[in-house]
């Protein structure tokens, strides 16, 4: 009989091995019908209308001249926000359909909205503009931490906001039909994107409420919800009686799809000669617009530092609101962490490696991250290029390198899928689940296959529908284990199901059999087999389906899957002080993620990460006029994303002996993206003498921290 | 691989390459000076067109398409929401991110930066005329092979700019390659496999393949 247990390291056929992702094909050839791409018949294309002040009242909206444009079909507007307040630029007051994205585009221009102008604040950088009770933490005596450090260093950071940038923007195809309601989201939570704002918004109940979205171009943590774009379209959809498409265009995309908090800090660190940290004081803010809260994991990772006071004010500004970004608060403290730890480095005159050799003590992890450093260390070839803060060589172009240390949780999410055997061999796995891109079709695939002994091509993935069994969204780095697991219970008890009908005419009993290489076999005697075609004909008319169901507790305690990862990430970099120009020479990244399923698509988040990390380091910022609140750099052209050029070479090494692979399933969708901005700060450090104090380092920014100390 | 730096300019197909060879579509950047106006347009004896819609014929993959645009429709636009071709994408509609490149007679062009009337007369190629997921041509195959892609709203984009890219540069160098194809962005940040991919490409076309 078979049982779900992972399958031992050497047992593996495809687990662990280094897959071409399933759908890469029709992704290449441009077929992949992303929701942004579903046309159907008779469909209206929507625009919105937005406020241009960052704070007013809403005085009227009127919709008249361009209902009566010939070719618009409905109309919409937001009477609940009359005589209140709009908050920010951008936020959404009016909607119009017509026949042509170019109609609707130009009656969108025709309404009109009359506001009261308010005064709006949008300054994220001045903590006594916040208004909250700040939140405090305080471990340990820190007073008296200071009083016996060896040296007290005191520095002063910065992470701006940043957008999530996701190249198919937010939105939905919207139809009623039926009396159901269709749609087509760009969304990373299928199986709980129908909630009650589109219901409402439709007047059609819950589970009457189809989604489809079999591709979709990036999510990061924004596209959790339908969004007021997801009730708009639904709206819109219902009056217009036609199938409505609505996704926004990239400079709201920008502004109010959601956006990565921004966080400043004070930190003081106190240490001792030989490194030992003894006390940390912070005092943090930040922004995440009008509601959320500020990151205070400070310190990050080396958690255990015995004397910790922290501050945190939470700042609200009148800009769009914040999302889930990838890995939630942790770049951000990882970022004023890490920097303050490496300018303690710095003032102790230590080698850093050395340093957070020691600092990972403080961890919770201290083996996993003293075994990853020295593996980044080699791999960059860290005893050849390292220096003390300061490149000591003569000319303009300066060279360092820095490193971070990061963690992550993971786990799995609720998980429930379907596999079917039918009688002519086919298998095909369904889940309500999705692929953002990070390979969860061949995550699933490979499971599904491993587990029937059945080459990858044999079995078909059906995802992307909440008509499928309920599975989670993609957040947090949960869905590879919620779906491997759910799918693994799943395809074990069906191949059991199919071992009791064939046992009997291989003259067994079921727990004699193994599935193997497209065969039925007896485990103990593999001449006595049956192909895997013959042995479901033995089902006759009847296919079998069974369902896994992934509970997180139960399937952590049972090992199929675990949390808490950590990774280490080190840069090489250039900068050149006569221009303020910092360019990537190497990044190196070492991971943990427990089990792999696909080692390729695995490696290929942390090459993303790294890519992603690169322009947060450098160029990434909302940039806001403080004068109207707007966003000065809602476009691709000035919210600047890495290009080809940008990121150097790149390594990654994932950590994958059986110590690693005996936790089980993590999850690496967040981990990876923490330590960039990091590594490259304390590079650029390492490089030019002096601290570049805020994210991102871009030229000025670079020049002015050299002329403030000193050095040019 | 070699990482050498070629000092020579890459004839390829850089952003601003691009816009050059546009001529007057509406292009809102900076990089474009003198757009013509109508009565410039008129002097020299172009046509005015529209404001309404007009009929138009536009050959896209080897294929005669009719239809009935207004002037100031894009040709990402006429190919997506008129004659359904949507693997050409809509990423930032301003001629910087190259999610929405077609090749037109010849060369690599952002096709929400050109207007359809444009485009009409001129062999348009979309990612739809390059290969199919069965028949993969050899950029699609290599960039499959290695996981050049992650959610992939990019790669048909890409995937159009390498294809165009090596017809010019068959003996790329990495450094050509990151010149090259800098018009194009990624935000899940495939650039590791993109590389590996244009240059498995580039031999594999040499082969025959
Ligand atoms: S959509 Fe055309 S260049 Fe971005
Ligand atoms: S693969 Fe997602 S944007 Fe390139």
């Amino acid at each position: 009989m078979a049982t779900a247990k992972w399958p031992a390291i050497d047992k593996r056929t495809l687990i662990g091995k280094r897959i071409d992702r399933a759908d890469g094909p029709v992704k290449a050839a441009g077929v992949a019908r992303y929701s942004f791409d579903i046309n159907r018949p008779g469909m209206l294309w929507a625009k919105l209308v937005v406020s241009p002040h960052a704070r007013a009242e809403l005085v009227s909206i009127d919709v008249s001249e361009a209902a009566s444009m010939p070719g618009v079909k409905a109309t919409w507007k937001d009477d609940s926000l009359l005589g209140k307040e709009v908050q920010y630029i951008g936020q959404i007051v009016a909607a119009v359909a017509a026949e042509t994205e170019e109609i609707a585009q130009e009656a969108a221009g025709k309404v009109k909205a009359q506001y009261k102008p308010l005064a709006h604040q949008a300054n994220d950088r001045d903590p006594t503009l916040s208004k909250d009770k700040p939140a405090t933490r305080n471990t340990g005596n820190v007073d008296e931490a200071f009083a016996k450090a060896d040296v007290k260093v005191e520095g002063e950071y910065g992470i701006p906001v940043i957008t999530h940038c996701c190249l198919e923007s937010h939105g939905q195809v919207a139809e009623l039909r039926n009396d159901e309601l269709h749609v087509w989201p760009s969304t990373q939570a299928v199986s709980s994107y129908a909630d009650v704002s589109i219901s409402d918004a439709s007047g059609v109940p819950r589970n009457k409420i189809r989604v489809d979205c079999q591709y979709m171009g990036g999510g990061f943590g924004s596209k959790f919800n339908p969004g007021k774009w997801g009730v708009i379209s639904s709206a819109l959809a219902k009056q217009a009686g036609r199938p409505v498409k609505l996704m926004l265009d990239r400079d709201l995309e920008l502004m109010i799809a959601g956006n990565r908090p921004s966080a400043f800090a004070k930190i003081k660190v106190g240490a001792m000669k030989d490194g030992t940290l003894t006390a940390m004081e912070t005092e943090v803010w930040g922004t995440a617009g009008m509601g959320g809260g500020v990151p205070q994991q400070i310190p990050y990772v080396i958690d255990r530092i015995p004397n910790v006071r922290l501050t945190a004010k939470r700042i609200q500004t009148n800009r769009g609101p914040a999302a889930a970004w990838r890995a939630p608060n942790h770049p951000q403290s990882c970022f004023l962490t890490m920097s303050a730890l490496a300018d303690t480095a710095a003032a102790l005159k230590m080698d850093e490696l050395e340093f957070f050799l020691k600092a990972v003590q403080l961890s919770a992890r201290a083996e996993v991250y003293s075994e990853e450093l020295r593996i980044a260390a080699d791999l960059i070839g860290y005893k050849q290029k390292a220096h003390l803060r300061g490149d000591p060589s003569g000319g303009s172009v300066k060279r360092g390198l820095g490193m971070s240390v990061h963690t992550w949780g993971g786990r799995g999410h609720p998980s429930e899928c379907d596999v079917t055997i039918n009688p002519d061999g086919s298998v095909e796995a369904k889940l309500g689940s999705q692929d953002l891109g990070t390979g969860n079709r061949t995550v699933i695939a490979i499971v599904v296959a491993e587990t029937l002994g059945l080459p990858l091509e044999a079995v078909r993935i059906e995802i992307g529908r909440n008509a499928y069994p309920t599975s989670g969204g993609s957040g947090g780095s949960t869905t590879v284990g919620g779906v491997s697991t759910s799918s693994r219970f799943a395809a074990t008890d069906a191949l059991n199901a199919l071992f009791a009908v064939v046992a009997p005419k291989m003259g067994v009993q079921p727990d004699a059999l193994e599935a193997n290489g497209g065969y039925i076999r007896q485990i103990d005697k593999p001449d006595n087999r049956i192909s895997w075609r013959n042995a479901c004909a033995l089902l006759g008319v009847n296919s079998i389906t069974k369902r896994g169901v992934n509970v997180p507790g139960e399937s952590e305690k049972q090992g199929f899957i675990s949390q808490g990862v950590g990774g280490v990430q080190m840069a090489d970099v250039s900068v050149d002080i006569e221009t303020g120009v910092a360019t990537i020479n190497e990044m190196v990244a070492v991971q943990d993620c427990g089990m792999i399923i696909d080692l390729k698509t695995a490696e290929s988040q942390v090459y993303g990460s790294l890519i992603m990390g690169v322009a947060y380091a450098l160029y990434e910022e909302a940039i806001y006029d403080l004068k109207t609140g707007r966003m000065l750099n809602a476009d691709m052209e000035f919210y600047r994303l890495s290009g080809l050029k940008d990121v150097g070479k790149l390594k990654v090494h994932m950590m994958t002996s059986k110590a690693y692979d005996d936790r089980g399933i993590i999850g690496l969708g967040e981990p990876p993206v923490i330590s960039p901005g990091a590594a490259i700060a304390n590079a650029v450090a390492n490089a030019v003498g002096v601290r570049v104090p805020h994210l991102p380092l871009t030229p000025d920014r670079v020049i002015a921290a050299l002329q403030k100390g000193g050095i040019i | 691989m070699s990482e050498k730096l070629k000092s020579s300019q890459v004839p390829g197909v850089s952003r601003r390459g691009f816009l050059k060879g546009l001529g007057v579509s509406g292009v809102a950047t900076g990089l474009l000076t003198g757009t013509e106006t109508p009565t410039e347009a008129a002097e020299r004896g172009s046509p005015i067109k529209g404001p309404g819609e007009i009929p138009i014929t536009l050959q896209i993959n080897g294929k005669k398409h009719q239809l009935s645009v207004e002037p100031r429709v894009t040709l990402l636009d006429a190919l997506r929401n008129r004659l359904d071709l949507t693997g050409s994408k809509k990423v930032c509609d301003r001629g910087t991110c190259g999610a929405c490149t077609v090749i037109v007679d010849g060369q690599p062009v952002y096709s929400c930066s050109m207007l359809a009337v444009e485009a009409e007369g001129r062999a348009i190629t979309t990612i739809e005329g390059l290969g199919t997921a069965e028949n993969m041509n050899p950029v699609q195959k290599a960039f499959v092979k290695h996981d050049a892609q992650q959610c992939g709203f990019c790669t048909p984009g890409f995937v159009v700019a390498c294809t165009a890219f090596l017809k010019t540069n068959p003996n790329p160098t990495l450094e050509d390659a990151r010149t090259g194809l800098g018009g194009n962005l990624c935000r899940c940040g495939t650039y590791a496999g993109i590389m590996d991919a244009v240059l498995d490409a580039a031999k594999m076309t040499k082969g025959g393949a």
